[in-house]
């Protein structure tokens, strides 16, 4: 009886959730460069304020099937006294 | 200023060939000069679809490997005075063309149309790299669905890549009462899933099955449906113009709603 006033997920909500999972993960397989280039890109941004070990630097997809997450690992060797211009 | 359009989708059975000969057929009753040029090599369908394949002599393979001029395998539509058809080879495969030769082909369609349509095969092999080589646009179709909208974000990740920069999307058999019911992906949440121009909605309508039995196009002016009137209108964009998307929603009526809540209750 009360089943009528629960609000059954939509397919099509179902639908569009899942594509949006799908995509990312085909997009990131098919671009591996991008991995890459996304690592520079934060090395580059965050050795203005930290001097990081590059070669420490890890990305990972974490989450379940509804939510990812990029988690980073960037070791820190030291901190800035001040941020450094952009060269 | 002749421009090559090619039509894909990665997934088949979408309607790539209905978009085609639909699209061809809008644009030569515009008045312009229009080939339509299969390359699905191997699974000839476009003479077909166009009520055309009784005409034909010589196809696009015969033409690439010399066997006979350009103009002798163009066949020429019987209603439409600026229409013509490039026919696929049913014997061969895809492999018995290059893609540039299909360059070669296409520009030289170049110099006498005004639009060449490239009806390409399913798939991104060399069905597809054969079908893109020559063309200056891309138009991708999709219907509302997970697996062809994943198939089409791969193809348009393949366009890119290949250069093609502004592709149009076409989103075919859209069910007007399903996605009211929330049961089909609507137009937004496909076009915000794949980012990229939509140029045109086309509703399911028995009306194709009807036109492709008879081998009539829905898109020649003397038949009157929604899916014919759909395609006339991305015709029109193509050309540039601005054409507001037709209205195709259809909402359920009370006796559906009731009797949807009476059985999820
Ligand atoms: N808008 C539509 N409404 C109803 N049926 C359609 C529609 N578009 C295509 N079809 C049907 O779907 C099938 C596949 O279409 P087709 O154009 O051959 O796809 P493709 O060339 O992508 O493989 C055909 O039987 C065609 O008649
Ligand atoms: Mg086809």
């Amino acid at each position: 009886m009360f089943g009528w006033f629960r609000r059954k997920e939509q397919s099509k909500e179902v639908a569009r959730d899942r594509l949006k999972l799908v995509l990312m993960q085909d997009r990131m397989a098919l671009a591996p460069h991008t991995m890459e280039q996304m690592k520079d890109a934060v090395i580059v941004a965050i050795s203005r304020f930290v001097e990081i070990d590059e070669k420490g630097l890890e990305f990972e997809w974490k989450g379940n099937e509804r939510n990812k997450a990029l988690v980073a690992n960037i070791p820190v060797r030291s901190v800035r006294r001040s941020a450094k211009a952009i060269d | 200023m002749s421009e090559a359009i090619v039509i894909t989708s990665g997934k088949g059975g979408v309607g790539k060939t209905t978009a085609c000969a639909n699209l061809g057929v809008a644009l030569a009753s515009m008045g312009h000069k229009v080939v339509l040029v299969d390359a699905d090599i191997g699974l000839r369908n476009l003479d077909v679809v166009m009520g055309l394949e009784n005409r034909i002599v010589y196809d696009l393979v015969d033409v690439v490997e010399g066997f006979c001029r350009l103009r002798q395998a163009l066949i020429k539509d019987k209603r439409l005075d600026g229409l013509f058809l490039l026919p696929a080879a049913q014997t061969k495969d895809k492999t018995s063309v290059t893609p540039d030769q299909m360059k070669q082909l296409v520009d030289q369609l170049k110099e006498e149309y005004d639009y060449i349509l490239v009806d390409c095969p399913a798939g991104i092999e060399q069905g597809f790299k054969n079908a893109i080589a020559g063309a200056d646009r891309a138009l991708i179709v999709t219907t509302p669905e997970v697996s062809a909208v994943r198939d089409a974000d791969r193809i348009i990740g393949l366009l890119e890549s290949s250069g093609f920069d502004d592709p149009g999307l076409i989103v075919n058999r859209l069910k007007p009462k399903m996605v009211a019911k929330g049961d089909m992906m609507d137009i937004p949440d496909i076009i915000d899933i794949l980012a990229i121009r939509l140029m045109g909605v086309v509703p399911d309508d028995e009306f194709i099955v009807v036109s492709t039995n008879r081998g009539e196009p829905a898109a020649l002016s003397a038949n009157r449906s929604k899916a014919g009137e759909a395609f006339r209108n991305i015709a029109r964009r193509l050309l540039g113009e601005e054409v507001p998307f037709l209205d195709l929603t259809e909402h359920e009526t009370f006796w559906e709603k009731l009797l949807k809540l009476i059985k999820t209750g």
